[in-house]
């Protein structure tokens, strides 16, 4: 399933940037214009005279060694481009999504076991609020009231403008922790903190609404009466016995949340001026630099395709019935 | 014997549509959503005379004023102004057409063509079989994985790239983005209504494949349809504005509720009001249709009837 998809994402960035009106010379000769001796040499250039199929299969020979081709604004490579910014939306994403599941796992676990109590009705109307919630704007409000009134926290950037920091991995929280530079590690967790919080906030709601419900399922099942009958300590049970059955469809919801955080860190990046992938997307689509269009959607597609492969793998582990039906 | 047969007789069921509404206004949250979206729409279509002012009309001797509540406010208008002195109140009452129209064009378009191409993957599977049916139904749903292996505001984000940025080209790319969930839906309930007895009847009885996909299997799929078009509905509001904001979908002076967002980010520190009411509209829209979606997969979903 993995490479027919892949194969279909690469068809859709190849279309891409030739369904857009102009052809991509024009594009990227921009408004100055050119003369149609020099267009049509270029087009023979960049081998864009050649039959559409063998322009694909020399795009796909050209992904395979790497190259997604150079940005019209900035000439360098699109790969190197995405891989400098990219340590930042996974720092985002990461972060978000560390913030989401320590929240939502343990506020639904409570609300399913506490079923009808006032925390359980509280999580599903904030849950239900949160899923609804347009996150630009939620971002607006944070920096009116966090940034603004209180002044607790920075407004947009990933550290102090004040602060430069070396970078060796691309993620600032290591990075400014190796600088050794007084303040940059504060700094830098405080500019994490609202982004944080916004992008985590449809993840979280989503994965509390998730586990209540898969807890409420497992709870209703005969082993969890037989466990109550044998004796068993409530923590034991509802620790053990519930919760890693419970987990099974929550993994799945954390798998699809993450693809959805790439969307997100897109509003998110772009409300918190965080210098990531979903930023220089938007940015790349206004500056109408198509290559770098292409390849980002590209490679973010190949992230999120990643990603499930990888929830898919987690089932095994977690759940060894279906670890043994693959295996026989 | 006979007794207990006439009493059966005599217990009419209730009407399908009162049986609904029984399990609907049960959901109190449900009735809720439906009562604000009644009021959103009859806001909609009375733009003209509820808001106080048009929605585009600059008053120069008030910009940024507060709402009335607050020192500098004034009734005349109500939720304050923006940078270039337009009544934020008008703006947002005038916006709601605009968040109610995407909603419904974009849930008509991708309903549509979701529900055809959907029935199609499972009567050609089902009914025409072969090569043939194999063929339409893996291109089919290939596609709409490929479109699904994607997030949906990224390839919405791509649609526009293509298409350009205008309110139109969004609510055709979001159309797009939200196809894959209806084709999956009515695919999935095709296959499964294909195999009873009453269409293996229509077949018999002669019924050519237009007839049995539109008047036999359709209608007996619509529930979990129903329920996904309310659920898309809000999320084509939220896509929209979240397009708007981003300057991707429609464009200023367009009172559109993200576009009105987008605006007023400059302003933020200075003048809550511009960046706090449009999105509380957005929220409370989204919300609406999110609390009736769950009501109606209540009320529809026959696993959770008595």
């Amino acid at each position: 399933m993995v490479i027919p998809t892949f194969i279909g994402i690469t068809c859709v960035a190849f279309a891409l940037i030739r369904l857009i009106p102009g052809d991509p010379i024009e594009l990227m000769v921009g408004e100055r214009g050119i003369d149609p001796e020099r267009h049509a040499m270029l087009l023979r250039q960049f081998g864009f005279d050649r039959p559409i199929w063998e322009q694909y299969i020399g795009f796909l020979a050209n992904l395979l060694q790497g190259d997604l081709g150079n940005s019209i604004v900035t000439k360098q490579p699109v790969l190197s481009e995405f891989m400098t910014l990219f340590p930042a939306t996974i720092e985002l994403s990461a972060s978000a999504m560390i913030f989401a599941v320590a929240l939502g796992l343990p506020a639904g676990i409570i609300a399913g076991v506490r079923r009808g109590s006032t925390f359980d009705h509280s999580v599903m109307t904030i849950s239900l609020a949160g899923y609804s919630m347009p996150i630009f704007w939620w971002g607006l409000l944070l920096i009116i009231l966090f940034s603004g009134t209180l002044g607790w926290t920075p407004v947009s950037g990933r550290i102090s403008v004040v602060l430069y920091i070396e970078p060796v991995t691309g993620f600032m929280l290591i990075d400014s922790l190796l600088s050794e530079e007084p303040g940059a590690f504060r700094s830098t967790l405080r500019h994490l903190i609202l982004p944080t919080v916004v992008l985590g906030t449809i993840p979280l709601a989503v994965i509390a609404r998730q586990t209540r419900s898969a807890m409420l399922e497992v709870l209703g099942e005969d082993y969890i009466r037989t466990a109550h009958a044998k004796g068993l300590a409530p923590v034991r049970i509802i620790g053990l016995h519930a919760l890693r059955n419970a987990l099974i469809p929550v993994v799945t919801i954390i798998g699809l949340q993450t693809g959805l955080l790439l969307a997100g860190a897109i509003l998110t990046e772009t409300i918190f001026s965080w210098p990531g992938i979903g930023k220089w997307l938007v940015d790349s689509i206004s500056r109408r630099d198509y290559p770098s269009v292409q390849g980002g959607v590209l490679l973010v597609a190949c992230v999120v395709i990643g990603v499930n492969l990888l929830v898919d793998l987690t089932y095994g582990l977690i759940n060894p019935r279906i670890r043994h039906r693959g295996g026989s | 014997m006979s007794e207990a047969i006439r009493s059966t007789a005599a217990a009419t069921p209730p009407h399908p549509i009162q049986e609904f509404w029984d399990y609907f206004s049960e959901n109190k949250g449900a009735v809720l959503g439906l009562l604000v979206i009644v009021l959103i729409t009859l806001v909609a279509v009375f733009a003209d005379f509820v808001a106080p002012h048009p929605p585009n009309e600059q008053y120069r001797d008030a910009f940024l004023r507060p709402p009335f509540w607050q020192d500098g406010g004034s009734l005349l208008y109500p939720l304050g102004t923006d940078a270039v002195g337009r009544d934020m109140l008008s703006r947002i009452v005038h916006g709601a057409r605009y968040s109610l129209t995407i909603g419904a064009i974009v849930v008509t378009l991708s309903l549509a063509v979701g529900v055809v191409l959907g029935l199609f993957a499972a009567v050609f599977r089902g009914v025409v079989g072969g090569v043939v049916g194999d063929v339409v139904e893996f291109l089919i749903m290939r596609a709409m994985d490929i479109m699904l292996a994607l997030p949906s505001l990224l390839l919405a984000i791509v649609v526009v790239a293509i298409l350009g940025p205008s309110l139109v080209n969004a609510m055709f790319a979001i159309a797009i983005v939200y196809l894959p969930h209806f084709v999956r839906l009515t695919r999935a309930a095709a296959v499964s209504e294909l195999s009873k007895d009453y269409v293996t009847a229509s077949r018999v009885a002669g019924a050519g494949l237009p007839r049995l996909m539109m008047v036999t299997v359709l209608p007996n799929c619509m529930a979990p349809l129903i329920v996904q078009a309310t659920l898309a509905f809000s999320s084509a509001i939220l896509d929209a504005a979240a397009l708007g904001f981003l300057g991707l979908g429609a464009q200023p002076p367009t009172p559109e509720w993200g576009t009105l967002l987008a605006e007023a980010r400059e302003f933020i520190l200075r003048a809550w009001w511009v960046v706090t009411f449009p999105g509380l509209a957005i929220l409370i829209t989204v919300l609406a249709f999110n609390l009736m979606g769950d009501g109606l997969r209540d009320a529809l979903d026959p696993k959770l009837k008595r």
